[in-house]
């Protein structure tokens, strides 16, 4: 059994809500780091209900630019730190779903093609939770947030989730991995391998919100082992582009199963034909397992 | 011996990018600053600057590049123009209120649509409010010049804020004049290396970019209008030990151009005052008495120096390179808000010149003299012309 570090550099004190996913998530990661490390981090909850005004969660130098630079701010670290010769301290760049897949896509990809000592992690809630759950890119299928509430005309969500690991891993970054915080090791571990990776590598930890998915604050490590447990996320790590390690299942569930139990799919289960979209997301939980061999 | 070498002005900004030695240097090419950030790759390349050179995707990640390295500690040097500076505007915003003291050069070129290339401010202009020092050159010594100094004000302890040096764009930037290349040695002693206080740094853990809620965000941000003001006062000062080390003449933040007996003084700043100042001399020749003053500070504007120098003249016109729409130019907004608090408020027209690059030609400059003059005798003016319409001839 691997023993995790003792130290915390996200500490309590922190304003997020009962239950939140993320904050779980980013304790997790941040005890996967284990050398000194300097951690940039993008508009979003995270920001938010860390860092009020003189106080702050973080035992390690952050520092918070924008909604879309957490990547290009931290490749201006690295790029400070080796020339001043430190090539010791580990850089770890943080953001939301949003902040990764949509409005700092840019940045991200530029810090990947050229190469910079940095681990990316991205936050997976979903949503644009900061800001009141509207959709981001990473918004599944038929999710009901703000902005793409159902109606007569709706099923919510009209996209399925933008694949940000193999966009990272068409750049040829080393390391890709998705986590769950339902699996906490896993987490620790893949971002202690990531940081650990000369270049850049990503990491992307799905981190359910009770706030904006809708489920109560105990159940947040149950929703998040049933998308794994129903192939709507996949846990997997890619080496150098090829898959080294994937979370196999046992009897795997339904998607109803996972979608039952949060509010933002609860029009599926009323609307007419609210089955046929159950059946494109069940088809997307079947692709995912068949793309992964994710049944045992 | 001082090396002095004919070169465009880009070059000149290269130097001294080479001569302050940044630890890091962001670059996304864009007309007409493109050879700076080419010249100090060459630099790079040759090993004569020790930077890493970091070829970003986008200006906005140019900008954003320079706020990770900067909080890093590291001396940081970027340069843009016109459409690049509007993408990198709200990192420009963070880049001041994190206190981070960034030099970047921006070769002023006017902003689309219609798509321009050509030289004007609307861009540097437009971003006056982001919490940057706003520093203008007349020419490619000044450019050179005020290079260096922009870090060593940016870096002052009681200032910590970022700088922009604005040259206009081909006409400094692609124009070879003669410049003087300091010693390499010199420009070290003027400039120690770069250790801020506050930086990101695993000994010593630091949160930067904090959420500022309505109790605090008033005080952070007077702390950072006092900064400004803290520069205000020490500019003189480092202006004075850059003549003292390097032998050129520097002036405060404007300069005074035969204005001592002057009834109509010209204001502006940027290479325009090359040619303001021959159509001064030529006035002088026929015995007119005409002045002019160099802004050479936009932020911190030099509120006293202006009301200072004006206290004695008739008219003032002042030559704007932009016009911001629904109102006149910034320069001539700004010196009216100046001149309230004068004893004697002289008459003022303000004369909207060479958007996108059109010419300026020093008759130009004679015919707004001449108008200011009239304007004196005429009770009614128009506040606000543009010089040289078609339409006007
Ligand atoms: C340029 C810009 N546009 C919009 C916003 C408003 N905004 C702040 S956070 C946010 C969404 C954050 O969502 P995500 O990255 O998914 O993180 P989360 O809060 O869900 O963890 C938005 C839209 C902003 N800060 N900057």
């Amino acid at each position: 059994m691997t023993k995790l570090r003792e130290q915390e550099d996200f500490v309590s004190g922190h304003r997020a809500c009962a239950g939140c996913g993320l904050a779980l998530g980013a304790r997790l990661a941040m005890k996967g780091v284990e050398q000194d490390s300097i951690a940039t981090c993008a508009t979003g909850c995270l920001e938010v209900i860390s860092t009020p005004y003189p106080e702050s969660s973080w035992e390690i130098p952050w520092i918070h630019s924008l909604f879309e630079n957490s990547a290009s701010v931290a490749a201006g670290i690295e790029a400070a730190l080796k020339a001043k010769g430190d090539n010791k301290t580990k850089v770890i760049a943080q953001g939301g779903d949003g902040a990764t897949v949509d409005i700092g896509m840019r940045g991200l990809s530029g810090m990947f093609e050229r190469g910079h000592d940095v681990t990316y992690i991205c936050y997976d809630n979903e949503a644009y939770m900061n800001t009141g759950i509207q959709r981001s890119g990473a918004t599944p299928l038929a999710a009901s947030t703000t902005t793409s509430p159902p109606g007569k005309q709706s099923y919510g969500n009209e996209n399925t989730k933008k694949d940000a690991l193999a966009i990272a891993a068409a750049h040829g970054v080393g390391y890709v991995a998705s986590a769950s915080i339902a699996y906490p090791k896993d987490v620790v571990e893949k971002v202690k391998k990531a940081s650990e990776l000369d270049g850049p590598s990503y990491v992307q930890i799905h981190v359910p919100c009770p706030t904006g998915w809708g489920f109560k604050e105990r159940d947040t490590i149950e929703i998040a082992r049933l998308a794994v447990e129903t192939a709507l996320w996949p846990v997997y790590q890619m080496e150098d582009g090829q898959i080294t390690n994937i979370r196999k299942i046992k009897d795997r569930k339904p998607v109803e199963r996972y979608l039952e139990k949060q509010k933002r799919f609860k029009h599926l289960f009323k609307k007419d034909n609210g089955e046929k979209r159950i059946k494109e997301i069940q088809a997307i939980a079947d692709r995912n397992a068949e793309t992964f061999e994710l049944d045992k | 011996m001082v090396e002095r070498r004919v070169m465009e002005g880009s070059h000149a900004v290269a130097h001294a990018v080479r001569l302050c030695a940044p630890d890091v240097v962001s670059a996304y090419p864009i007309t007409p600053q493109t050879h700076i950030v080419e010249k100090i790759s060459q630099f790079v390349a040759d090993g004569d600057l020790k930077s890493e050179y970091m070829r970003v995707e986008s200006e906005f990640s140019a900008m954003s590049a320079s706020v990770g390295s900067s909080a890093a500690g590291a001396r940081t040097f970027t340069a843009t123009a016109s459409q690049g500076l509007m993408l990198m505007s709200e990192v420009l915003y963070n880049a001041s209120g994190l206190r981070l003291p960034i030099v970047m050069s921006v070769a002023n070129r006017a902003m689309g649509a219609p798509i321009n290339i050509w030289n004007d401010h609307s861009d540097s202009m437009g971003v006056r409010d982001a919490g940057w020092i706003q520093l203008y050159a007349e020419d490619n010594q000044e450019a050179l010049d005020m290079t260096i100094q922009a870090y060593k004000i940016a870096e002052n302890q009681d200032v910590m804020l970022p700088a922009m040096v604005c040259m206009d764009g081909f006409i400094l930037t692609h124009t070879y004049e003669p410049v003087s290349i300091p010693k390499k040695e010199e420009v070290q002693e003027f400039l120690p290396e770069f250790d801020p206080e506050v930086k990101l740094d695993p000994q010593n853990p630091v949160t930067l970019g904090t959420v500022g809620f309505p109790s605090d965000y008033m005080e952070i941000r007077h702390e950072q209008y006092q900064a400004m003001e803290n520069a205000r006062d020490i500019m003189p000062d480092i202006f004075k030990e850059f003549e003292e080390k390097f032998g050129r003449k520097q002036h405060s933040l404007i300069e005074e151009y035969k204005t001592e007996d002057a009834e109509i003084i010209i204001v502006s700043l940027g290479s325009i005052m090359g040619t303001i100042k021959e159509a001064v001399d030529e006035l002088r020749e026929d015995g007119k008495q005409v002045g002019a003053i160099k802004i050479k500070a936009f932020r911190p504007f030099p509120d006293q120096e202006l009301r200072d120098a004006l206290q004695n003249t008739k008219a003032v016109a002042v030559l704007d390179k932009n016009i911001t729409l629904g109102k006149k130019g910034a320069l001539y907004t700004e010196m009216k808000d100046t001149l309230y608090q004068a004893e004697t408020q002289p008459q003022m027209t303000n004369y909207i010149i060479g958007l996108g690059g059109r010419d300026i030609p020093r008759q130009s400059i004679k015919n707004i003299v001449k108008q200011t003059k009239e304007n004196l005798n005429s009770p009614q003016t128009r506040e606000v012309r543009f010089v040289d319409l078609k339409e006007e001839k």
